[in-house]
């Protein structure tokens, strides 16, 4: 962090940032040293802000037509898209948000994984991060449950059966989470009130994520330390600002293009019969978002050993920082890791396609293949591949292969102070 | 000296006593707070449901809603209920004796809660290999007697706590 002493101008501003320093607070952020090479995969951040603003929104206004109770709530639903002025247009950008949500938050871990943004000294913002991606998995479970259609009811069953699987006390939990003897009325309450409270821990945890993003600033496409403030930064405002701005309009026309012409593709069409807890849906899916996470649940022919690993999937993330032992961040010089970033990639799609299939013949057997493999990249691949991967020469600095005349990193010379 | 470390003695003593009060008045406030989430006196109140089976004919079966879940009431046939009692225990993942599922001198009712014990969902009547239930969400096979033959159910379905009233009435809960 660049810590100059700022001191506003006006006395009045004088007298309250003595008090409290919100202008030092404004000043930092506007001034902020940005590595000057980020790209378009630097703009989600901003973008996933956006997302969690909407979601609140959108959502307090929801709550003000919604009414969550089993005999009223599928009805309340009807209502907001039928009769409240605009509640169709607040619903689906509402739910769709959701999903727009989790795309942009998917794009976003992703970015991580090749740039290698999660490793020294960033541990504490990769891990905060997840601890919102695990809020959003739960504030989005929940909120697919209000409508109390069948794929609320069924999918609300599933998951919290997950937690039967627990030996001893699993069916104590379950009845604890429901409230009942089944998921009924005080299920949906209960997770009303709870859908509504974690955007703001998300929120709380937004802030600590930016906060500890603060402390060794940015990293950047070639995964290099840099010095800041310097020549291979840029302040944030307006450089970021306006870059941020840009992607975020382009990621609103796909947005827009969702809830205007296509708001219940995403969706599934069960979910507009009513919950009816004496009929299974022939084919139960969870959103398209959480697939790759069901198909590992369902490839484990036992019921503990599948929840086990669908929780692991994610659990194991946490330490993905001490499991990649490369110390060079970017896959850009890594040819190895690289290749194998793009396998791992197109094995997570491939898994959530496989959730969304029966869960039986060829697609079983992908499934299982999947889930080896995605549990061998962080178990074997990246810890191997930090002692046997040759990486490329990294370049000095941001501006040192450009001002050196030539791209080529491995002609980088050593110090940039001569520039 | 001694007298600081009669002091301190004391001070200790203050500590815990003080941490120990604070640990138990923290869980007296904690415990209403996790309590709160079981099952209702109203939800209770549901617990008991009496069904008229009297019109069910041999080889059907009637389902009712028991505390928000579905129970099947399936009155068997001579021959299914042979065929229930043909099975060899050790075919069974989770074994049990099909007498052991039923009332004695009731065999042909079968009462039992119709949810699967995989994750919960209502298997389909008269599916599946063992002419019984089959589960459409993950597969799991359940045979006449509603015991767990196939897939990721690790058990048989429940048998609910029911008694018969009179020859024509099922008081179940």
């Amino acid at each position: 962090m660049s810590d100059h002493e700022y001191v506003p101008k006006s006395k009045a501003g004088k007298w309250f940032n003595d008090r409290l320093p919100l202008l030092s607070l404004a000043s930092h952020l506007t001034d902020y040293p940005t590595p000057k090479n980020l790209n378009y995969w630097w703009t989600f951040g901003g973008i996933l802000t956006f997302c969690l603003l909407t979601q609140i929104i959108t959502g307090i206004v929801l709550a003000m037509h919604y009414v969550a109770h089993a005999d009223l709530a599928f009805g309340s639903v009807e209502h907001i898209m039928r009769d409240v002025n605009y509640g169709w247009l607040i619903r689906y950008v509402h739910s769709n948000g959701a999903s727009m949500f989790f795309l942009a938050v998917y794009i976003h871990i992703f970015r991580s994984l090749f740039y290698g943004s999660y490793k020294s000294p960033r541990e504490v913002i990769w891990i905060i991060g997840l601890m919102i991606y695990l809020l959003m998995m739960a504030a989005a479970f929940m909120g697919y449950v209000l409508p109390w259609g069948q794929m609320s009811f069924w999918g609300a069953t599933v998951i919290t059966n997950l937690f039967s699987a627990i030996p001893l006390i699993g069916d104590s939990i379950t009845t604890w989470l429901w409230g009942a003897y089944s998921v009924d009325n005080p299920t949906l309450n209960r997770f009303f009130s709870l859908h509504y409270l974690i955007p703001f821990l998300i929120v709380g945890l937004v802030v600590l994520h930016i906060w500890a993003l603060h402390i060794p600033g940015n990293n950047n496409p070639i995964g290099i330390d840099v010095k800041k403030p310097s020549k291979d930064t840029v302040p944030f405002h307006p450089y970021i600002t306006i870059k941020d701005g840009f992607a975020l309009l382009m990621f609103m026309i796909i947005f827009s293009g969702f809830v205007f012409f296509a708001p219940n593709v995403l969706g599934h069409s069960d979910n507009y019969i009513q919950a009816n807890p004496m009929v299974t849906p022939a084919h139960i899916v969870p959103e398209w978002y959480l697939l790759p996470f069901y198909a590992i649940l369902r490839s484990v022919p036992d019921k503990l050993g599948g929840v086990i690993l669908m929780f692991g999937s994610i659990l194991i993330l946490f330490v993905l920082p001490w499991l990649d032992t490369s110390k060079v961040r970017s896959a850009v010089f890594r040819p190895i890791y690289k290749q194998f970033y793009w396998i791992f990639l197109i094995n997570v799609l491939m898994l959530g396609y496989m959730g969304a299939m029966p869960a039986e013949g060829i697609y079983l057997v992908c499934s299982r293949v999947g889930t080896v493999y995605y549990f061998l990249h962080f178990l074997v691949v990246m810890p191997v591949l930090g002692f046997l991967e040759k990486t490329d020469p990294i370049p000095m600095s941001i501006s040192d292969p450009v001002l050196s005349g030539s791209v080529e990193p491995s002609l980088a010379k050593k110090d940039n102070e001569k520039i | 000296m001694s007298q600081t470390e009669k002091k301190t003695n004391r001070r200790d003593f203050l500590f815990t006593a003080s941490y120990t009060v604070g640990a138990v008045g923290l869980g007296a406030v904690i415990w209403p707070l996790v309590h709160q989430m079981n099952p209702d006196k109203a939800q209770q109140a549901l617990a008991t449901t009496e069904v008229d089976v009297s019109q069910v004919e041999a080889g059907k079966s009637i389902t009712v809603l028991w505390r928000g879940k579905p129970v099947f009431l399936k009155r068997r046939t001579q021959n299914e209920i042979e065929e229930a009692r043909a099975v060899a225990l050790t075919d069974l993942p989770d074994p049990q004796k099909d007498e052991e599922r039923v009332k004695e001198g009731k065999d042909e009712w079968l009462v039992m809660v119709g949810v699967c014990t995989h994750l919960g969902c209502v298997p389909l009547k008269d599916k599946g290999d063992f002419n019984g239930w089959f589960c459409p969400c993950h597969g799991s096979h359940y045979d006449v007697s509603g015991r767990v033959r196939k897939g990721p159910a690790p058990k048989n379905m429940e048998i609910p706590k029911y008694e018969f009233v009179d020859n024509n009435t099922i008081k179940i809960g």
